[in-house]
């Protein structure tokens, strides 16, 4: 889950009258007959990490490029902090962006690199020594400011990269694929860095990136995307237990989603019928659907119980045998196969050493809360 | 990779390398000799360096050489300029009105025959001179401008081939940083690829060093170069005087592939150690 | 805000000024002068300087009177000396794009599969040659072939034989010439296609229960084709019309169209025959060129 950022306790994007600093209005690019980025519009405000979300070719690093002016939109609007930036050049724009290769100036060492924004504005050189040592103590490479790009580490070199673009105190810093190329214990701590600079500094971020998990920890927001548009955007919780699709349901963390018919709809509560499943699904909250209409209800593994005891109920109560078991140290993932031959997937956390473990082949019981699955119509 | 030695392999590459070598290594051995049948080794009076003076005293082919040159370098600073451009061009713009035509009239003359180039290079001249009266007669100016059309399609291949491995996120970098295109070309692209302006640089001075049949062509008198006159002196069989001109440019060329070798590999060495 | 708006408005935009200047010469200079060639087969040979009648003449005030003389390429195809020298050319070309590919490809194999290090002493070995004098290296041939020159010196030293064989001034000596002077063209094509394979491939058939020669012909070889249409290329287009081998190792009855373009231009002043020959020589060669162009364009291709 995501660490809120002070700029955004305030959940701006819940506030009507709020104006948003960046606005991406109906947005289409289209290269050819194929249209990498479908009609999107978004809103994003002061202070946020937003991340764009998807697989690749999902259109989210041509949004990103749109943003920074490096392809020009073939119809619709972009505005920054209220103004029509819609085809201007990056050297034009307030905004900044941190390169997937990060693009560092080679023949260049770590300070030039840094000052080559500032030189572009005709900073006086005083203001832009300091400027720059401030930022690199700021990353934490004030030794390093000699050195040329071939004589750092992977990480030395983001943060080079991540200090070039920062120092000029950009309205808005693209970030693509951010982590993609840091080993799993550096991701963890660059994220956590990320989030503490934002903090600090209060520049808006968009973040364009395929890892889920990354997306989780460091967005104020996040905006699934898939084959050129936004499907959902919210709170990382808000995707995450409301997904709006089956799409997002099964791109964001793993789900079982059991398809049905609705054959009770109250306010209150609604109830399916699954074959799949073989048995009825009780839900305790009321969903908009049209009567007798196909659902599909998610339920993620972590909320579902198992047990060799059968449980009281009739709903939600489902018995199948243990197929398959990963044991990842802190959880465990168990397959059980249903007598209707649906795998469902069970995540337990091992909180015990000496658990009496369930074991393959054995027969459980699988149950969950009324309130943990998800109903979604598409 | 498993680089496994394979003895056929291993006799061909021998081979190979002899049969370029041989026939330079005897050029040079038989600089020395101080018979003037060039082949037939005179021990009673070999090695002497007696045809070395010979040849540094020869007006006709140190006056050849200075045109060569000039032709040279002239050439050289156009074909890069030229080849530059045209390579940037062809290499980053992916669509432009005339891309075709411009592709391929920048490797058409890499394969053309030189005498098909060089005939029409002097006929184009004939004509623009009845017509308005320029060039004046041949000489050093039509023989430059039509070496600078053949040496500036080599320069185009080496500038676009190392152009095509450049991260052009570099250049967006720069850009998003603030730098209009053209500050961009000249603060990040050229200092990056300039080793490669500088290769092909030395590649159309080489070619328009050694090139004889378009030379010929549209050189007038007076404005005879180095290969026209080793071609004239070479038609009627071997002299000793070209055996040392062959042992000087062989060492010379050595000398600088191999300095610039050693140079560049002390450069990355520093860099490491300083890492 | 936009600064080049002004100038686009003439149509000027900053990429087409930076390709312009080497289109416009390359425009002038190279394929205007074809144009020329083309138009002077179709002249009369002059007594003049230069030798040639123009071919507009103006007579009075609304006619142009255009002299197209088909003669000069008549006689190409009635002399056959033309055709032969350029059915010639095309077959020494060949063999000689033959023994280049015989040779380079096991060096251009050995250097790709070579340690680093090794490579770039090897490629540089390869390169070293290149850089020095054509004309030079070919004159050294001349010392080596010819009748006291070193290999008969050699051969009569060690007793092989007794009179020296006549090497030079033969056809022998035209090929050991040009594929002296064009292996390089062949080599570096080829080791450049070899360098960017998977090897890993190789393994892969190995594994499967492929003998290494059999994983040569049914991967190696196949991969390495362009490679292998670009070297040959290399070499057959300059051949086909090269002039200074056959001039100083061919002798007198090596005819290759090269040497008959440059003696009816230089020896007999007959420019438009010269000319006729040149275009006829382009039309031959132009398919191969274009040929040339596609399989780099598919190497490219192939490489993004």
């Amino acid at each position: 889950m995501s660490i809120s950022t002070g700029a955004v306790k305030a959940a701006p994007w819940n506030d009507p009258g709020a104006r948003p600093y960046v606005q991406v209005e109906r947005i289409t690019k289209s290269f050819g007959d194929f249209k990498a980025v479908d009609d999107v519009s978004l809103k994003i405000y002061k202070g946020e990490i937003f991340c764009l979300l998807g697989a690749s070719g999902c259109g989210k690093t041509t949004l990103l490029r749109m943003l920074g002016g490096f392809e020009t939109p073939s119809s619709g609007r972009i505005f920054i902090d209220g103004e029509d930036m819609t085809g201007v050049p990056p050297y034009e724009r307030p905004v900044n962006m941190m390169f997937q290769s990060y693009a560092l100036f080679p023949h260049m060492n770590v300070e030039q690199n840094v000052a080559f924004g500032l030189k572009q504005d005709r900073v006086p050189k005083a203001e832009i020594a300091e400027r720059v040592a401030t930022m690199l103590d700021l990353v934490k490479l004030g030794s390093f400011a000699k050195r040329k790009p071939h004589q750092l580490s992977g990480g030395q070199k983001q943060r080079v990269a991540l200090a070039r673009s920062l120092v000029k105190r950009p309205k808005l810093l693209l970030l693509d694929e951010p982590l993609g190329a840091l080993d799993k214990k550096l991701r963890e701590h660059t994220q956590f860095e990320l989030i503490s600079l934002q903090d600090q500094l209060g520049v808006t971020f968009v973040v364009v990136t395929h890892d889920q998990e990354e997306a989780m920890t460091l967005a104020s927001r996040i905006g699934v995307m898939n084959q050129g548009e936004i499907v959902q955007a919210g709170t990382p919780s808000e995707i995450y237990e409301f997904p709006s699709s089956k799409f997002v349901a099964d791109f964001v963390g793993s789900v079982n989603i059991f398809e049905g018919k609705l054959i009770e709809d109250e306010p209150e509560y609604v109830r399916i019928a699954s074959e799949e499943l073989g048995g009825t699904i009780y839900v305790s909250h009321g969903i908009s659907a049209a009567p007798e209409a196909a659902v599909w209800a998610a339920v993620r593994p972590e909320k579902v119980f198992m047990s060799t005891a059968r449980p009281e109920g009739i709903d939600n109560v489902v018995r199948g045998a243990v197929q398959d078991i990963a044991y990842l140290g802190d959880l465990s993932i168990y397959l059980v196969k249903l007598s209707t031959g649906k795998v469902v997937r069970v995540t337990q956390p091992n909180t015990s050493r000496h658990a009496e473990a369930i074991t393959w082949d054995q027969q459980v019981y699988l149950t969950w809360d009324p309130s943990s699955p998800v109903v979604v119509t598409r | 990779m498993n680089y496994r030695r394979s003895y056929f392999i291993v006799t061909c590459i021998a081979f190979g390398f002899a049969f370029l070598y041989v026939p330079i290594l005897s050029m040079v051995v038989f600089s020395f000799n101080a018979s003037k049948l060039v082949t037939v080794w005179d021990s009673a009076n070999s090695p002497t360096l007696k045809w070395y003076y010979s040849l540094l005293h020869n007006e006709e082919i140190l006056d050849a050489a200075w045109i060569s040159l000039k032709v040279g370098v002239i050439n050289a600073s156009g074909s890069v300029i030229l080849g530059t451009l045209a390579g940037f061009g062809l290499a980053r713009f992916t669509k432009f009105r005339g891309r075709f035509t411009l592709n391929a009239m920048t490797t058409a003359p890499l394969v053309m025959p030189e005498v098909i180039t060089g005939l029409s290079l002097l006929l184009l001249f004939v004509a623009l001179e009845q017509t308005i009266g320029w060039p004046a007669g041949r000489g050093i100016t039509t023989m430059t401008i039509g070496h600078m059309t053949f040496s500036m399609a080599y320069v185009t291949v080496v500038v676009q081939s190392r152009l095509a491995s450049f991260d052009s996120a570099l250049e967006e970098a720069a850009m998003d940083l603030g730098a209009r295109p053209l500050k961009v070309f000249f603060v990040i692209t050229l200092p990056i690829i300039f080793p490669a302006i500088l290769s092909g640089w030395l590649l159309a001075f080489t070619l328009s060093w050694d090139d004889l049949v378009i030379s010929s062509f549209t050189s007038g008198p007076g404005s005879s170069t180095l290969p026209m006159v080793v071609f004239s002196k070479v038609r009627l069989g071997v002299s000793p005087e070209i055996n040392v001109l062959a042992t000087l440019t062989i060492s010379v060329v050595t000398l600088m592939i191999v300095g610039v070798s050693f140079w560049m590999a002390r450069a990355s060495r520093l860099e490491r150690a300083a890492a | 805000m936009k600064t080049t708006s002004r100038l686009q408005r003439f149509g000027i935009t900053g990429r087409g000024l930076v390709v312009a200047l080497p289109y416009l010469w390359l425009l002038l200079f190279f394929v205007v002068p074809f144009v020329i060639v083309l138009k002077i087969s179709f002249s009369d040979i002059d007594l003049a300087i230069p030798p040639y009648k123009p071919l507009f003449e103006w007579l009075g005030k609304n006619s142009l009177a255009i002299k197209l003389n088909f003669d000069n390429y008549a006689f190409l195809f009635t002399d056959s000396l033309y055709l032969n020298a350029l059915l010639n050319s095309i077959k020494v070309a060949f063999i000689s794009t033959l023994l280049c590919l015989l040779i380079g490809y096991p060096m251009a194999y050995g250097i790709a599969r070579s340690k680093p290090s090794t490579r770039n002493i090897l490629l540089l070995l390869v390169i070293l040659p290149f850089w020095t004098s054509l004309l030079l290296r070919v004159y050294a041939w001349i010392g080596l072939l010819k009748a006291n020159g070193v290999i008969n010196n050699l051969l009569i030293w060690f007793g092989t034989i007794h009179e020296p064989l006549t090497l030079l001034y033969t056809p022998f000596a035209m090929y050991v010439g040009i594929v002296y002077s064009y292996l390089p063209f062949m080599i570096l094509p080829l080791y450049a296609n070899l360098e960017k394979m998977d090897w890993t491939l190789l393994e892969a058939a190995e594994d499967l229960g492929c003998r290494p020669y059999q994983a040569f012909y049914k991967i190696t070889l196949p991969l390495s084709r362009n490679g292998m249409l670009a070297g040959s290329m290399l070499v057959f287009i300059p051949a086909v019309g090269e002039f200074v081998i056959p001039a100083l190792l061919g002798g007198p009855n090596a005819l290759m169209i090269g040497r008959v373009l440059w003696d009816e231009f230089f020896s007999n002043r007959a420019w438009p025959v010269a000319s006729a020959v040149a275009i006829l020589l382009l039309a031959i060669l132009v398919p191969f060129m274009m040929w040339y162009q596609s399989v780099q364009a598919r190497e490219s291709a192939g490489a993004r």
